[in-house]
């Protein structure tokens, strides 16, 4: 296998350059970072998704929003491969990361998680001091750097730095919910990523703990592409530049229904379903 | 259905902001009557119902504000809203016109009329017309009803500039009309402004119609 890998941009692990990306970018100002086309996607035998043509931009953060079961949190592990952890499932369609198809079998999987980040709905540090769940990915990944620096800026970088730089020895677990969702942002963070995938980050988190994370991805956007599963349409709102409205099919797979900035997902949708769901009425 | 309660909260504010309209179309209807016919009863009757529509045209900004705070709505439903405040400040402003013209016909008391109204009065069933029409363009989600009402005001500036035309007329020639002429300029000039709010209702309706908002000159 020829491990192809993707250009490095920052500290962390170096990787050589290889592909470069080129003709996905649509316009001057958006360059397209993830994307997928016509892809379908099974569970054995069951269909998950339909036919999903969609580009995410860098720097944006673009929110997935739908009922249960439309396919979103599976659409969102196609783009690290998550889904390969589960038996018996096929995906079918390009599914792209800087132009590069990341099925492709000369895509090295680990490395591609080193750049695309995950975050889930329920924080999940590892059993390890704060320092070690920081440090962990870069050690992996032979950094060779200053150690100490890096957990300090990526704890910084994860707004926790003030609260927890008193005792990194402490355990990760003995956090609160919201302070372990953002050691697991910071834990990403380490590896110097280009995405972000957070698969409903907030929903197990109290409303201050939830309006700190929304606080951070918008600073985070300046940095790092974003894409954001949620269930809560008003977090959607407030936090994302794009919006990707799924729905489930009579086949019971998921599909785009629509998808466009945000303020005209919210104020103006063009398709009828998007409207019925964003107001309530069904979903 | 999903939502019932809320669904029921923005029709009610709907059926309030049509009711409110009602009322205004015929305050605007009794005052040019009182005008025509020196009804000063009548004109009396409409400054103080003023003071009601003020009070309605409040009332209902708060259930919107409420609805707003507390059921979030979105798209159409957020569009519905923001319309309904904005055209309840249109119909108060045009409600205070009406005002304006019962006053003027107070103003007059028993001086005899300047000449027989014709213009005045068609400019009123106009207006009045325009603001039915814009907002039942609004509830039917209409956007050409909206469009056909901009350019009815068209008909409204054009008779306010021939009624201004021929009072300059009657003022030149006799300066003594003066005052009864300044009275009927200021009674076509409300009718003009109410014109102008019916068309700013009518680009409201539009913009519940299509997430675009126009603006008519």
């Amino acid at each position: 296998m020829i491990n192809i890998k993707f250009d490095g941009r920052r500290d962390g692990a170096n990787v050589t350059h290889d592909a470069e990306t080129s003709g996905d970018e649509t316009q001057a100002d958006r360059e397209t970072i993830l994307s997928t086309t016509n892809v379908n996607f099974w569970y054995d035998r069951a269909k998950a998704l339909s036919d999903i043509s969609l580009e995410m931009y860098k720097n944006q953060v673009t929110a997935i929003i739908g009922p249960s079961g439309c396919g979103k949190s599976t659409y969102l592990r196609l783009f690290n491969r998550m889904n390969d952890l589960i038996r018996r499932s096929r995906v079918q369609g390009e599914v792209c990361f800087r132009g590069l198809d990341v099925n492709d079998r000369s895509i090295d999987a680990v490395e591609l998680r080193r750049r695309i980040g995950m975050v889930f709905q329920k924080p999940n540090p590892f059993p390890k001091s704060i320092y070690d769940n920081v440090a962990y990915g870069p050690t992996v990944n032979g950094y060779r750097g200053n150690m100490d620096e890096l957990v300090e800026s990526s704890l910084r970088r994860a707004a926790i730095w003030d609260e927890v730089k008193d005792d990194l020895s402490k355990s990760g677990l003995a956090l609160s919910g919201g302070q372990q969702q953002r050691l697991c942002i910071a834990r990403a963070l380490a590896v110097s990523p280009d995405v972000l995938l957070m698969d409903e980050p907030c929903s197990a988190l109290d409303p201050l703990a939830t309006t700190r994370i929304e606080d951070l991805i918008h600073e985070l956007s300046d940095e790092y592409t974003i894409v954001i599963v949620t269930h809560n349409m008003q977090q959607a709102a407030r936090v994302s530049d794009r919006t990707a409205f799924f729905m489930v099919l009579d086949d019971g797979s998921g599909s785009l229904i629509e998808c466009d900035d945000t303020q005209k997902i919210f104020t103006n949708p063009s398709d009828d379903r998007t409207e019925a769901y964003i107001t309530g009425r069904f979903g | 259905m999903a939502r019932a309660q809320y669904t029921l909260d923005l029709e009610a504010a709907q059926d309030d902001l049509l009711l409110l309209g009602q009322r205004v179309e015929t305050a605007i209807g009794n005052s040019v009557d009182a005008l025509q016919n020196r009804d000063f009863k009548l004109a009396k009757k409409v400054v103080e119902e003023d003071d009601e529509i003020d009070r309605l045209q409040i009332v209902l900004e708060e259930r919107c504000i409420d609805i707003i705070a507390m059921q979030a709505p979105m798209a159409s439903d957020l569009r519905r809203i923001v319309t309904i405040i904005h055209v309840g400040t249109e119909l108060e402003r045009i409600a205070d016109y009406a005002e304006g013209i019962a006053k003027i016909v107070l103003l007059m008391g028993n001086e005899p009329p300047l000449k027989r109204l014709i213009d005045i009065p068609r400019m009123a069933q106009i207006g009045m017309d325009m603001l039915r029409r814009s907002l039942q363009g609004l509830v039917a989600l209409d956007a050409k009803a909206g469009e056909d009402v901009a350019e009815d005001d068209d008909m409204v500036d054009a008779l306010y500039q021939q009624i201004l035309r021929e009072l300059l007329g009657y003022m030149i020639e006799d300066p003594s009309t003066i005052q009864r002429a300044t009275y009927l300029l200021w009674v076509a000039h409300d009718l003009e402004r109410i014109g102008d709010r019916a068309t700013n209702i009518a680009e409201r309706a539009i913009y519940l119609a299509t997430g675009q908002l126009p603006h008519f000159d």
